[in-house]
């Protein structure tokens, strides 16, 4: 009985000891840096280096001596790929961890999700992911591209002689916002260029989708009907794999049907035996294998950070790599983390970025970044093969679709406005 | 005697058009490979083989191709005019070659000139495939030229074809036209379709774009004629890709018609099952990979035992540790069993990584076969129908005939009678339990040659597997069999016409309405047994 009551003292003194480091280490004030990441489920298995990237990072930011004098605290919360539970832990990472910026998020339908969280508690979201646009939150920074700085011109390049003049189309896309509304763009784009609804073939399957043989079978009869034909792919996650797997068997070959893929980056390859998958495509702002001196560095520091040289980078995490040293810098330039100072001081900051070259944020919350369309190699790396001669500027809202074409992004004055006709606010005469 | 050689090399005729596929735009590389093989010399094909393996270099100092022979420091080249000719250079010296898919293109369609003439007959009837393909007039000479030559039957049948395409295109008149379509009778491949429609096209004015009224009519009568054959070849396509689903479903489901059709134990962690097999292959190819990479072939056909073994393993330790205290009451187990599937999931995540693992198809079950008219049969699907079917028979051989299944039946029939018979029913119950497990663990590696192995792995089965066994009928092992091949083939039949996600809507809510005719599934069990 004594025992248990000597234990029963030691754990409550351990309690209230835990409690004063913890209330010291807030005493000690840091700067809280959220993570929305998630680390299990589905998404895991892009997420989880999207995590690891920022702890990289925050790392390095506190071997430099902080920000603004104090350390930076990474708070790393797991929505396990449960689209409503990333606005409850967005919520949490606001209200309760009071984080001065959150990094996150990779599908659309979870930044949709915790999007009212983030405007109505005016927090600050970093969004590294490619998306469909027709979008820009006063608390979003998009640091991924947008439908410009992707899609279209992807699908300008396989019209083009060098890509192979295709002209018949086949959409394949997961079941979600993303694919669909990046369709719907490509499709009102392709009507632009003169192409038929009859020369597009549009598809769509559920997430995990993991028998493509009808899929597949029908896109190569498609195909056979004379035209040359190519295949534009929106497809998610772990769907890819059995695609391309069947793609392989079913002796598709890129100089026949190139693929050109918005989702797939030197991370999902190297989950396949990237062989009989050479020539086929993806469009990007940043490959692992360009070749400057800010990309060597970043592979170097992420291979010492993850400690294994055989992990790949990719464009997401370049993209948070642009966006925290954006963030950082915008900080030190307001000198404060307030949102609202630092949402103003973001505009116009420029990173030097292992793209090899300098992106700006606009006042869209855009960046301009270039594009490049990569081959798939042996090894699992892409080769570029087109690039735009400089950064684009990306567009919240698309050209092509009637509907959006009239509105703009700009959240500085007059504008001040997420998607206006015309200015919210007319200058005082 | 190498000097001469080497300065016989340096005059050739064929050096500036070697070195003009090294420089330039891809446009001016792709017309370089054509103006190549225009030559029509011999060591064109090696040098366009090379080019296509990325083995083409070019050196800085005089823009000459070269073609990698060895890496290494130095690197070693040889010349493509004279391969015996040995060039060592640093890598710095030289710049490897890019090419896209417009300059691939171009290199296949010329070897498919080059290859007509091969001594090799496989490579001759792929350039007579590729040249039917392209139907460029280019080919038209050559192919007569090929057709007078070829001795072999179906290679000739294949450039008659490959003619014909160019002919009913370019023809000179009527009767020569009319004739290349009439050859076109016997086909059945998608693309004679894609080569006739257009001959029936109108054009904006509604005119024929075809002005020859008896090519229209000939093309018309072998278009009909094609174009039934093609709706029976498409019906067998479809049943084949039924089949291959319903095989990978069945391989998913039979081991949980043995937990939950035999034992009626509602085991959430099954998924999880298949996902151990799946990683005990790659664990499996990771050491073939290391240790004895001349035998990575093989690496499958060792990991199905090992796979059996380690997720039957893991099935004991859930029954002798969680389940065995709770026979009788199916929501907790339901939600141990849930609980211990995250368990799992989580710990293979934080051994393997979250990433997908990449687990390498065999050469025997990479690509596949055309038979005609575009299906396709892949090979990686043709053995695991086999390999599901292979697995069911011996499952029923076990139960059928081996003393556990024997006992196994009889605990299930009645455990209180089984006992009283002196059966041990604790270590029977285990030994069921790893048994649906482990025959989980091959289906998992089965399911690692189609799908990524990923720990998500299991969660996008355990629906299908349920469903598959509940409409099968639980306890029949032939009902899971006739189940599986039913909704894939289902599933398949609907898939074109409602696309994916409809298509799994449905077969869903046909499984709903069908047990609620039939609550016990397809094969009902009868009597006594069935009261349990």
């Amino acid at each position: 009985m004594a025992k248990v009551r000597w234990l029963r003292r030691m754990s409550a003194a351990a309690v209230a000891a835990t409690a004063l480091i913890s209330t010291q280490g807030m005493a000690a004030d840091t700067i809280k840096v959220g993570v929305l990441h998630s680390l299990s489920g589905t998404m895991a298995i892009s997420e989880t280096t999207l995590k690891d990237t920022i702890m990289m990072l925050v790392e390095d930011q506190n071997k430099k001596g902080g920000l603004l004098g104090k350390k930076l605290e990474a708070v790393v919360v797991d929505p396990a790929s449960n689209w409503p539970l990333f606005a409850e832990k967005m919520k949490e990472l606001l209200l309760q961890k009071k984080v001065d910026v959150v990094f996150g998020c990779w599908t659309s339908v979870s930044r949709k999700s915790v999007l009212p969280v983030v405007e109505q508690n005016n927090g600050l979201l970093f969004y590294p992911v490619q998306y469909e646009g027709e979008e820009s939150s006063r608390n979003v920074f998009y640091t991924g591209a947008a439908p410009n700085q992707q899609a279209i011109p992807a699908v300008e390049y396989l019209m083009s002689p060098d890509g192979g003049s295709a002209k018949r189309w086949v959409l394949l896309g997961t079941d979600y916002v993303y694919p669909r509304t990046t369709n719907k763009i490509l499709r009102a784009f392709l009507h632009s260029k003169g192409v038929k609804d009859e020369d597009i073939m549009e598809n769509y399957t559920p997430f995990g989708h993991s028998d493509w043989q009808t899929i597949v079978a029908n896109v190569k009869k498609f195909a056979s009907q004379g035209k040359k034909t190519a295949v534009v792919s929106t497809i998610n996650g772990d769907a890819n794999v059995p695609f391309y797997k069947e793609l392989a068997n079913q002796g598709i070959k890129a100089s026949d049907i190139p693929v050109v893929a918005f989702s797939v980056g030197e991370e999902e390859l190297s989950g396949i035996d990237a062989k009989p998958l050479v020539g086929h495509l993806a469009a990007w702002n940043y490959f692992m294998s360009v070749k400057n001196p800010t990309n060597t560095a970043f592979i170097k520091q992420w291979h010492t950070f993850i400690k294994k040289k055989t992990r790949v980078t990719n464009d997401p995490m370049e993209a948070h790599y642009i966006g925290f040293k954006m963030w950082v810098q915008a900080v030190q330039q307001a000198g404060t983390t307030n949102v609202d100072a630092v949402r103003q001081a973001m505009y116009g900051q420029k990173v030097r970025a292992p793209s090899g070259y300098i992106s700006v944020m606009n006042t869209n919350h855009h960046l301009s970044k270039p594009v490049m369309i990569g081959e798939i190699q042996p090894n699992g790396q892409f080769e570029i093969v087109w690039q735009t001669k400089g950064p684009v500027k990306g567009d919240a809202w698309s050209n092509f679709i009637p509907a959006s074409s009239k509105l703009t992004a700009d959240w500085t004055y007059p504008w001040v406005c997420g998607n206006c006709e015309k200015p919210k606010y007319t200058p005082v005469k | 005697m190498a000097v001469v050689t080497a300065g016989a090399a340096a005059d050739d005729p064929l050096r500036p058009k070697v070195d003009a596929l090294v420089t330039g735009s891809y446009s001016t590389k792709a017309q370089a490979v054509l103006a190549l093989a225009a030559t029509g010399d011999e060591r064109a094909v090696a040098i366009l083989n090379a080019y296509m393996a990325r083995k083409l270099y070019r050196r800085v100092t005089d823009g000459r191709a070269l073609v990698l022979k060895g890496d290494g420091d130095p690197m070693v080249f040889a010349d493509p005019l004279d391969p015996k000719a040995e060039i060592k250079l640093k890598a710095d010296a030289v710049t490897s070659v890019r090419i896209n898919n417009r300059v691939r293109g171009a290199i296949g369609d010329a070897l498919a000139t080059l290859n007509l003439f091969s001594k090799n007959p496989d490579i001759r009837r792929a350039a007579a495939d590729e040249a039917f393909k392209v139907r460029s007039p280019r080919f038209g000479p050559l192919l007569r030229k090929a057709l007078e030559a070829e001795k072999v039957s179906d290679i000739r049948n294949r450039i008659k074809l490959a003619l014909a395409a160019v002919l009913i295109a370019n023809g000179s008149n009527t009767k020569e036209r009319v004739e290349a379509i009439e050859t076109l009778a016997d086909e059945s491949s998608p693309e004679v379709v894609a080569l006739l429609r257009p001959l029936m096209a109108k054009t904006a004015k509604g005119e024929w774009a075809e002005k020859d009224a008896q090519v229209r009519a000939a093309a018309m009568r072998v278009l009909d004629e094609v174009e039934e054959r093609l709706v029976l070849l498409s019906f067998l396509g479809d049943l084949y890709r039924g089949i291959s689903l319903g095989s990978v479903l069945l391989l998913a489901a039979i081991g949980l018609a043995i937990t939950f059709g035999v034992m009626g134990v509602i085991n959430m962690a099954h998924g999880e099952m298949v996902m151990i097999g799946a990683y005990t292959t790659f664990t499996v190819q990771e050491v073939f990979r290391a240790s004895f990479p001349e035998y990575f072939d093989w690496s499958v056909i060792v990991a199905i035992p090992l796979a059996f073994m380690v997720a039957g393993a893991v099935g004991i330790a859930i029954e002798r540790g969680i389940i065995q205290f709770l026979y009788g009451r199916p929501l907790e187990t339901l939600l141990a069993t849930w609980g211990v599937s995250l368990v799992l999931q989580q710990a293979v995540r934080s051994i393997f990584g979250a990433q997908n693992r990449e687990v390498g198809n065999p050469s025997w079950m990479s690509g596949g076969f055309e038979i005609v008219g575009g299906v396709t049969l892949t090979y990686n699907r043709l053995w695991i129908i086999l390999f599901a079917l292979m697995v069911f028979a011996i499952l029923q051989l076990v139960i059928r005939r081996s003393t556990l299944g024997l006992k196994m039946r009889a605990v299930t029939q009645n455990r209180q009678m089984a006992s009283a018979m002196g059966i041990r029913n604790g270590w029977v119950n285990a030994m069921t339990f790893g048994l649906g497990t482990g025959i989980a663990g091959i289906g998992g590696v089965a399911l690692s040659q189609i799908t990524n192995v990923s720990p998500n792995l299991g969660q996008g089965y355990i629906v299908d597997s349920f469903m598959v066994v509940v409409f099968g009928g639980v306890g029949n092992l032939w009902g899971t069999l006739v189940g599986a091949l039913s909704l894939g083939v289902v599933n398949k039949f609907l898939e074109p016409y409602a696309g994916a996600v409809l298509g799994k809507i449905l077969v869903l809510v046909f499984i709903i309405l069908f047990i609620q005719r039939r609550p016990r599934g397809l094969f009902a069990l009868k009597g006594r047994a069935a009261e349990l």
